[in-house]
C-alpha cells in the first residue's frame, strides 16, 4: 500500500500518481492522510485502484471516477463524485450538496446523510444513502436509482425523467411531475440488490418507490400548436 | 464567492488566544475573498453608561489623541483609547447619539465603523494575511469573533465596501451571496431611519436585523422576519453582543461548516478554514439546514 501525506504533497501530487497507474497498474492500494478538507482529491481516475481518503474532504472529492473504489473516512464536501462513470465511491460521514451530480454509472454510498440536491441530473448512477437527503434530490434525474433510508427533503425528483427511487422515511413534498408508484416484486428485487451491493441492512419491504408521472417530459400532440 | 468565519468561546479560559485561534482561519479563506477582509472582535466590555466606538481616518497619520483630547475638553467626559494601524478605539462615558452627534459635526472626516459596548470592527483593502499583520489580530483577545474574506459582486472593492457591517449597537454581519430586493429595501429601512454608508447590499441586510432589533424584536424573531423579507442568496453570520448566529436561505446554494466541542462552536464557508482549531478531529461537525438559523448566546446582561 501507498501513502500520500497531504501535509508534505500537494493535492496535484496525488491526482497525477492515481492517474499514473492509468497507464501502468504498479499499486492497488493507496491511503490518503491530512487531507484537511481540500478539493479535487482523488479526482479524475481510471484505474481499479483501492484509495481511502483518511479525514473530511472538500469539494468535488471522487469528480469523474471510472472503476477505483474510493472510500472517504469522514465528510465530502459539495459535487462528491459527480459525473462519475463507474466504480464505487463510499462516504463514511456525511455529503454536502450535489453528491453524485451528473453522475453516469457506478455506486455512490453515503453512510451519513447527504445535502441538498443529491443526484441532481443523475443519469445512470446507483445513490443509496443510509441518512437522510436534502431538498431538490434527484432533480431531472435522467437514469439510475436512488435509495434513502432516512427522509427527503422538498421538491423530491422535481422534473423526473426515469430514476427509480426509494425512500423508506417521510418525503417532505414531491417535486413537479413525481408521483408515489407501487412496490411490484422486480422493484423489492431491484432494491435489495441495491441495498445488498451498498452492504446496508435495510428490510426493502419498508421502503415506497417514486417515479415520473411522465407528464412533463413526454411529448404530447395536444400541444403541439405551443411549438 | 467570498468566505465567512465565526468563533464562539464556551471556555472562557480560551478568551487569551481568540485572535491566535481565528487568524489561520481567515486567512484560510483567502482563495474565496481576496480583495478585501475583515473582521469584528467582541471583548474588552466597557462599563454602563460607557460607549465603545471604532473609528477611522482616510489619513494614516490622523492626529488621534488631539481628537481624544477635544472629545474629553469639549463633551467634558472621560475618555480612554488606543490606536490600531489606520483604526482608532475610543470609550467614552457618553452614550451613542451624544457621540455620533458630536463627531459628524466636530470630525466628519471619521468613519464611525463600529459602536457598542464590546464590539471592534477592523476591515481593510488587501489580501486577509495583510489584513491579519495590520491589525495583529493573532495578539487579540476575547469572547467572540466573525469575519470575511471578500470577492465583490454587488458592489466596488473599497473599505467601505468590506465586511463586516454594523448598522447597530454591537451588531454586526458578514454576508456570503447577494440579494436581490435591497434596493428596494434600503428605501424602506431610510424611511424608517437607518442610516447607509454604501450602496452594498449585505449593509441593507445588518440594517434590516438592526431595525428589527430596535423594534422590539429578539434575535430569533428578527433571523425569522429576515428568512421572510429578504430575497436572494445569502449565508449570514451575526454578531452580537452575547453570541452569534448563522443563517441560509432557503435555497441554500451558499455553503457553510459548523463545528463544535465543549469549548467552542466555529463556523466557516469550507471545512478547510477549520482545520487548525484544536480538537478538530473530534468535533461534530455539520453543514447547517436551508431555512434555518442557529444561535448561540451566553447569559445576557
Amino acid at each position: 500500500m501507498k501513502t500520500i501525506d497531504l501535509t508534505s504533497s500537494t493535492v496535484r501530487d496525488l491526482n497525477q500518481a492515481l492517474h499514473e497507474q492509468a497507464l501502468e497498474c504498479t499499486e492497488r492500494e493507496w491511503a490518503v492522510t491530512n487531507p484537511k478538507g481540500q478539493h479535487n482529491l482523488a479526482v479524475g481516475l481510471d484505474q481499479k485502484l483501492a484509495v481511502d481518503i483518511h479525514g473530511h474532504a472538500g469539494y468535488f472529492c471522487a469528480g469523474m471516477n471510472k472503476k477505483a473504489h474510493i472510500v472517504v473516512h469522514g465528510n465530502a464536501g459539495q459535487g462528491l463524485a459527480e459525473n462519475m462513470m463507474s466504480g464505487t465511491v463510499r462516504v463514511k460521514g456525511d455529503a454536502s450538496q450535489a453528491a453524485g451530480a451528473t453522475a453516469q454509472g457506478g455506486l455512490l454510498v453515503i453512510e451519513g446523510n447527504a445535502g441538498a440536491r443529491c443526484g441532481i441530473s443523475m443519469k445512470g448512477v446507483d445513490i443509496v444513502v443510509k441518512g437522510s437527503v436534502g431538498h431538490m434530490s434527484c432533480f431531472m434525474g435522467q437514469s439510475g436509482s436512488l435509495v434513502v433510508c432516512g427522509d427527503a427533503g422538498e421538491a423530491l425528483g422535481d422534473s423526473l425523467y426515469e430514476v427509480h427511487i426509494y425512500v423508506k422515511g417521510e418525503v417532505k413534498s414531491l417535486g413537479a411531475d413525481c408521483i408515489e408508484k407501487d412496490m411490484r416484486a422486480e422493484h423489492i428485487e431491484e432494491l435489495s440488490g441495491l441495498l445488498n451491493r451498498a452492504g446496508v441492512d435495510e428490510d426493502p419491504a419498508a421502503f415506497r418507490r417514486y417515479g415520473s408521472a411522465r407528464q412533463l417530459y413526454t411529448f404530447k400532440v395536444d400541444n403541439a400548436s405551443a411549438y | 464567492m467570498c468566505g465567512i468565519v465565526g468563533l464562539y468561546l464556551k471556555n472562557p479560559a480560551l478568551e487569551s488566544q481568540l485572535g491566535e485561534l481565528f487568524a489561520p482561519m481567515l486567512i484560510a479563506m483567502t482563495d474565496r475573498g481576496p480583495d478585501s477582509a475583515g473582521f469584528a472582535i467582541y471583548g474588552d466590555e466597557v462599563d454602563a453608561g460607557w460607549t465603545k466606538l471604532t473609528l477611522r481616518h482616510p489619513d494614516a497619520d490622523f492626529d488621534w489623541e488631539a481628537l481624544a483630547t477635544a472629545v474629553k475638553t469639549l463633551l467634558n467626559v472621560n475618555i480612554s483609547w488606543f490606536q490600531n494601524a489606520n483604526v482608532a478605539v475610543f470609550k467614552v462615558a457618553a452614550d451613542e447619539t451624544r457621540l455620533r452627534t458630536w463627531l459628524e459635526a466636530q470630525a466628519p472626516e471619521v468613519l464611525i465603523l463600529s459602536v457598542g459596548q464590546s464590539i471592534e470592527i477592523l476591515k481593510e483593502v488587501g489580501l486577509p494575511e495583510q489584513i491579519v499583520d495590520t491589525f495583529n489580530l493573532a495578539g487579540m483577545k476575547g469572547s467572540h469573533i466573525i469575519g470575511h474574506t471578500r470577492m465583490a459582486t454587488e458592489s466596488a472593492v473599497t473599505m467601505e465596501g468590506s465586511h463586516p457591517f454594523s448598522t447597530g449597537m454591537d451588531l454586526c454581519l458578514v454576508h456570503n451571496g447577494s440579494l436581490s430586493n435591497h434596493n428596494r429595501l434600503r428605501d424602506v429601512l431610510k424611511r424608517e431611519g437607518i442610516a447607509f454608508q454604501t450602496e452594498n447590499d449585505s449593509e441593507v441586510a445588518a440594517g434590516y436585523l438592526a431595525w428589527r432589533l430596535r423594534n422590539g424584536d429578539s434575535l430569533k424573531q428578527a433571523l425569522e422576519n429576515a428568512l421572510k423579507d429578504l430575497d436572494g442568496f445569502f449565508t449570514f453570520t451575526i454578531g452580537t453582543r452575547d453570541g452569534f448566529a448563522v443563517m441560509r436561505d432557503p435555497i441554500a446554494c451558499k455553503p457553510a461548516v459548523l463545528a463544535e466541542t465543549d469549548d467552542y462552536v466555529a463556523m466557516a464557508s469550507e471545512y478547510q478554514a477549520l482545520t487548525t482549531l484544536p480538537g478538530i478531529e473530534n468535533a461534530r461537525v455539520w453543514e447547517p439546514e436551508p431555512a434555518t438559523f442557529y444561535i448561540w448566546e451566553r447569559g445576557s446582561h
